[in-house]
């Protein structure tokens, strides 16, 4: 009886599994499928292809347009990672760690900028980017982005830090260390985790971005690939992208689950650690 | 110990100080920039004539039926995906949070949607819709050119932002399922409660606070949805969101004046929705952000 019912128990949730990988997975396998088929295929509405050839990723690769917006995108996402993260982690300590007046100020900037509309300063950027000579640069994209995602940064980070023993700080302290040595010699190897998951937080949103990268950029200078692979056209006017647009999207799509399969743990962490337990 | 105080608070400002000057550049400086050139007739193409024209922009927007579809449709997706996103993550993190058998499995294959780009879901979606691409049509039977007509190409945008987001709902939810004291919830038990008892008087009530912040954070993201409608229809057949009317008479028409009015009043819209979730908090939001 009980072994029956813990057998009917594993089968449900076998199936409620199975759901689930196929509600993640489909649309991946399908722009592989893509991929993979040949341009006569294309357009035969098979979820598997029944020919496979890997001509669309040569193709994608020797055009120049998608090299380089993957090396931008590469480029100012882990810029614009790094610097969020160092701003962030000086106001996390200070919001966790000292009393002062105004920290509710900050926090509550925080939080606006949280809720922000980047589409309404889309048009003073263009105009002040232009005029400094910041659009289509890299600057011009690692800017906004480390400044949108401070908010996410602070967030996590504050919250990590929240978890760090205080005696340890305190103990440093009484040891003789200045609060910046107690920060980078104490705080700051304990804090290792937390700073790790910020940064892959970080670096999702800015790998993920397309209304700035659209916005501010023009040429192969600093387009990132999610503008890149919405403009593609064919190797030919006449020739539909859909083969090529496939090729980009898995390539692009591949660092994203290698990240989410390493540190699966750390992202469920960071991402309710901000909004639940904060 | 006052010097020690003193000494505290300065160090405590000259941490925060960059974070915050960079915030301030970037984001109350061009939205206050934003609204001083909307007052201007500005034309980036015929520069020279460049006017002081006071609140005209505005009286143009907003009396401007692109303007109030634009409002109407960004309200359908809001709605629409946000309260599907709300159920399905419950459920979702329900089973999550029962789950004997491969929860490790589940909770790294439903972050695939959430951390793979919105231009590719986008993209993936509309070649699976698609009548001469797509595998949907073949699977259903049907003959449908979804992105054409307004509905279909409403159901294909806000079926792929469900898709997208309601894994990082269904991980909000469970966090603050796992915070539900397991007494509360065998104690309900115990006097008899059933399930769907225990969900609506225990669970529910003691969730408020997390299902509040998951649905102001999921509905502002919708309202500023973007990239899903820009690659899948570009706004055609009346589906035009206000960030695409934004961005079409800023970036693409190149009118800066009447682009920033768009963008001083998309900004109020997304105050008004915070401001109406800050009500509905108990608490003020920042004093839980903050202790």
């Amino acid at each position: 009886m009980d072994n029956r019912q813990n057998r009917l128990e594993a089968l449900l949730w076998s199936g409620f599994g199975l759901l689930v990988l196929g509600y993640a997975l489909i649309p991946v396998l399908w722009i592989l499928s893509l991929s993979l088929k040949w341009p006569a295929d294309l357009n035969d509405r098979r979820l598997i292809p029944a020919r496979i050839s890997f001509d669309n990723y040569r193709a994608v690769f020797e055009d120049a347009q998608f090299p380089a917006a993957l090396w931008n995108s590469f480029g100012i996402a882990l810029l614009a990672t790094g610097l969020s993260i160092l701003l962030a982690m000086f106001a996390a300590y200070a919001i966790v760690r000292l009393r002062f007046a105004g920290k509710k100020l900050v926090l509550a900037g925080v939080l606006a900028i949280s809720m922000f509309p980047p589409v309404s300063i889309i048009g003073p950027l263009f105009n002040l980017w232009r005029g400094i000579g910041l659009y289509d640069t890299w600057a011009g994209l690692i800017i906004p982005y480390m400044t949108f995602t401070l908010p996410l940064a602070i967030w996590t980070l504050s919250a990590f830090f929240r978890e760090i023993p205080w005696d340890l700080d305190k103990a440093a302290r009484v040891d003789g260390a200045t609060p910046f040595q107690a920060f980078f010699h104490v705080i700051a190897p304990l804090a290792a985790p937390g700073v790790f998951t910020a940064a892959i937080l970080v670096f999702i949103f800015a790998w993920n971005d397309f209304l700035f990268a659209t916005s501010l950029t023009s040429t192969n200078d600093a387009r990132t690939v999610p503008a890149a692979i919405a403009f593609f056209t064919g190797s030919s006017q006449f020739e539909q992208p859909t083969g090529s647009i496939a090729a980009a999207s898995v390539v692009v799509t591949v660092p994203i689950i290698v990240i989410v399969l390493l540190f699966q743990r750390r992202i469920v962490a960071g991402l309710t650690a901000g909004a639940v337990k904060g | 110990m006052k010097a020690r105080g003193n000494a505290e608070r300065r160090l405590a400002w000259l941490l925060c100080a960059p974070a915050v000057t960079a915030m301030l550049l970037v984001t109350a400086y061009p939205i206050l920039y934003a609204f001083w050139l909307s007052l201007f007739r500005y034309d980036l193409r015929f520069p020279q004539h460049r006017q002081f024209v006071g609140l005209d922009n505005y009286v143009s927007v907003l009396s401007s039926e692109i303007w109030w579809k634009s409002v109407v449709n960004t309200l359908i997706i809001t709605a629409g995906s946000v309260a599907v996103e709300l159920v399905l993550g419950m459920l979702l993190a329900l089973l999550m949070f029962r789950a004997t058998l491969g929860r490790r499995t589940i909770r790294t294959v439903i972050l695939i949607p959430y951390g793979m780009i919105t231009v590719v879901s986008a993209l993936a979606w509309k070649f699976a819709f698609d009548p001469t691409t797509g595998f949907v049509n073949a699977l259903l039977n049907l003959d449908n050119a979804w992105l054409t007509e307004r509905w279909s190409a409403f159901f294909v945008i806000i079926f792929t932002e469900i898709w997208k987001t309601t894994p990082f709902m269904a991980l909000l939810l469970l966090a603050g399922l796992t915070l539900i004291p397991r007494d509360l919830i065998s104690a309900a038990r115990v006097d008899g409660a059933s399930a769907w008892q225990r969900f609506v008087h225990v669970t529910l009530p003691l969730m408020k606070p997390t299902i509040m912040v998951a649905l102001l954070f999921r509905t502002l993201d919708a309202f500023r949805i973007f990239d899903t409608v820009y690659v899948q229809t570009r706004g055609a057949g009346n589906t035009e969101t206000v960030s695409l009317v934004g961005y079409n008479v800023l970036i693409a028409r190149l009118n800066l004046g009447l682009g920033s009015a768009v963008s001083v009043l998309i900004f109020i819209g997304v105050l008004i929705i915070a401001l109406l979730f800050l009500k509905g908090f108990g608490t003020p939001l920042t004093r839980q952000q903050g202790e």
